[in-house]
């Protein structure tokens, strides 16, 4: 168990590793710092000064060296457009992005979950299939456009929900939380709808053949030789033994989501991290692009690696092969 | 001789089972006709989108002919600057496939060849392909091809940048794909290189290179080609998400994606067929090619039979 997990935290921070010399690269070599701080009055020596300064006629190691410990203590640096901390900006932008996500990702195993499950057990039966052609479609239907016939239909002609940005917001120390009022859980409802579609679709396919795979085992065939009654094989053996990916599901979708909320929130002008990261391509910020960078690697990372722990413990199977080998 | 047999027995499958699938017909058919359409836009296209002699401002904003207000010259419309839509339509789709092929054979190519080095020669080339591959895989693939195209942005000048812009697209769309075929290719390598016929081979003498592209290559292309079609889409489906959120295209070549942010401007105003038209397209289109991905990984995995 214990070099399990040591083996694991091992890899991720070499990918961590990877991901921040990266974003050093992305930092450092895509254009000139100095030229894109200073205005073009400035002299030769006065840049040279800043370039000094900043330490850049360092050696790369030591720079990349400087990068990463000012990475792991918290110091983003400055953005180039804005000239604010990055940390701050991506700290005031993250309860949206987070909120956002965290509904997306209800609604898609409230409803993927179920769906699967159904689906698999009445392979041929109309309802299954008209389920499953909605999926194909809803899989194939690109986010944005769903936002976009979202905001037509709700939003321009029957004018129910609001179609832009955070609505209401109550503050609760520095995180602006849309739970707490009306109009915030309202303008909730379409971002979120359009978000957790795509990821709807994804689960209900999973759980489906996740669930059929376990169906087709010989354990729930001779239970049903038993005669042991349907609803205990379905529910209670082949649920319980098909469960088991959808722990991936559930950590891989999060960080999918977050990854995602960026078409979104740029649809809805959602206010998240997406919209930020957005900006900063427009405009060439490349310190955000990297900061950015690290930060959704590290997300998904650590949902790998807790993922992967998870499985360690509930999985006997997985746990039996790793202590063999 | 043994692997020529058993091609030709899958191949035959394949016909066999795709004359009885009219689900799958119908959407070929329609793969077909967009890729016709789009191969011969020039052709078909009542007026050429690209050229700025050959829209008028005066013709913006037409409803499709049926609707009152119509104007017969413009079946479906016309956008916010008088171009028809139906001709933006089919040069949308025409860089839409271009794109979204270009960028699955780049990420074809790239992720094979390096899944097939792993496979075949393990050891150290196979760690080092496989970290770069965890690392690309922390990455989700739209954060990837926008991080591609923000760094082109930064390096190139600005001129060149839109000339280049699908060269990066595609770039941009393949980097964030080659993983799939990478991790398949190495998989299905590694079962292979132990198998007889890739011994003989090498007591032979042959050159590793024509080993793995003349003796494993054709083996291991099942798997790969349900990627590359289940890939296509989800390139198809990228760069029109990239177009929407406008880092795309060049404004002036628009694609589906570009139409459809254009829309989207519109709507509240009650021009919902600027939107609505490009929408249908780019989701037929990907349906189409979705569902003769699922066709494909159905026949070519034995298991889901």
């Amino acid at each position: 168990m214990f070099s399990f997990i040591l083996k694991r935290l091992v890899q991720s921070i070499f990918v961590m590793l990877a991901v921040s010399l990266l974003a050093f690269a992305l930092f450092r070599f895509v254009g000139d710092p100095v030229a894109v701080m200073v205005g073009q009055e400035t002299s030769i020596e006065d840049q040279e000064r800043l370039r000094e300064q900043l330490g850049l006629n360092d050696p790369v190691i030591a720079q990349y060296t400087r990068f990463l410990g000012n990475l792991v203590t918290g110091d983003f640096g400055f953005s180039y457009r804005t000239r604010q901390p990055i940390g701050q900006m991506i700290l005031n932008r993250m309860p949206a992005t987070v909120e956002l996500g965290f509904v997306a990702l209800l609604i898609s195993l409230a409803v993927g979950i179920p769906a699967g499950i159904y689906t698999a057990l009445h392979n041929d039966g109309v309802i299954a299939n008209a389920i499953l052609i909605t999926t194909l479609i809803g899989i194939s239907i690109p986010t944005f456009v769903i936002g976009i016939f979202l905001i037509y239909v709700f939003g321009v002609q029957l004018g129910w929900l609001p179609t832009f940005g955070r609505g209401d917001v109550v503050e609760i120390g520095w995180w602006k939380t849309n739970f707490l009022t009306l109009g915030g859980l309202r303008a909730l409802i379409l971002p979120a709808i359009t978000l957790g579609v795509y990821q709807l679709t994804l689960t209900m396919r999973l759980v489906r053949s996740e669930m059929q795979d376990v169906m087709n085992t010989d354990f729930i065939k001779f239970a049903i030789a038993r005669g042991i009654d349907y609803r205990t094989v379905h529910y209670k053996h082949a649920l319980r033994n098909s469960m088991v990916p959808v722990i991936t599901i559930i950590g891989l979708q999060f960080g999918g989501v977050i990854a995602f909320s960026i078409v979104t929130e740029s649809v809805f002008q959602w206010p998240g991290m997406g919209l930020l990261f957005l900006d900063s391509i427009r405009f060439v910020d490349i310190p955000v692009m990297s900061v950015y960078l690290v930060l959704i690697a590290l997300i998904f990372v650590i949902i790998n690696l807790i993922v992967d722990i998870l499985y360690f413990v509930i999985d006997p199977r997985v746990r039996l092969k790793a202590e063999a080998s | 001789m043994l692997t020529w047999w058993r091609r030709v027995r899958i191949e035959n499958e394949l016909i066999y089972l795709f004359l009885r699938s009219p689900v799958t017909q119908v959407a070929a058919a329609i793969g077909l006709l967009s890729v016709l359409g789009a191969l011969f836009a020039p052709l078909i296209a009542p007026t050429n989108p690209y050229d700025l002699a050959s829209f008028d401002l005066l013709d913006s904003f037409l409803p499709p002919a049926w609707v009152e207000d119509g104007d017969p010259r413009f079946f479906i419309g016309t956008d916010d600057q008088g171009r028809d839509l139906l001709s933006s339509i089919l040069y949308g789709a025409r860089l839409s496939l271009l794109v979204g092929l270009s960028s699955v054979a780049f990420a074809a190519v790239l992720g094979t060849g390096l899944g097939l080095a792993a496979g075949y020669f393990g050891g150290r080339l196979d760690t080092i392909v496989m970290r770069i591959a965890d690392v690309q895989l922390s990455l989700p693939a739209i954060l990837t091809a926008l991080l591609v195209d923000g760094v082109a942005r930064g390096i190139l000048p600005r001129e060149q940048h839109d000339e280049l812009l699908l060269v990066v697209l595609t770039v941009a769309i393949g980097l964030s794909l080659w993983v799939n075929f990478a991790r398949t290719a190495r998989a299905s390598t590694f079962v292979e290189r132990n198998k007889e016929y890739v011994q003989a081979a090498e007591i032979m003498g042959l050159h590793p290179l024509r080993i793995m592209a003349v003796a494993i290559l054709p083996n291991i292309l099942g798997p790969l080609m349900v990627i590359g079609t289940v890939d296509l889409a989800v390139a198809i489906l990228l760069e029109a998400t990239l177009s929407f959120l406008g880092v795309g295209v060049p404004p002036n070549q628009p694609s589906l994606g570009t139409l459809i942010r254009i829309g989207t401007e519109y709507i509240f105003s009650g021009e919902w067929w600027i939107v609505i038209f490009p929408s249908a397209a780019l989701i037929v289109m990907i349906v189409s090619v979705n569902i003769m991905g699922d066709f494909f990984r159905a026949v070519l995995n034995p298991r889901l039979r």
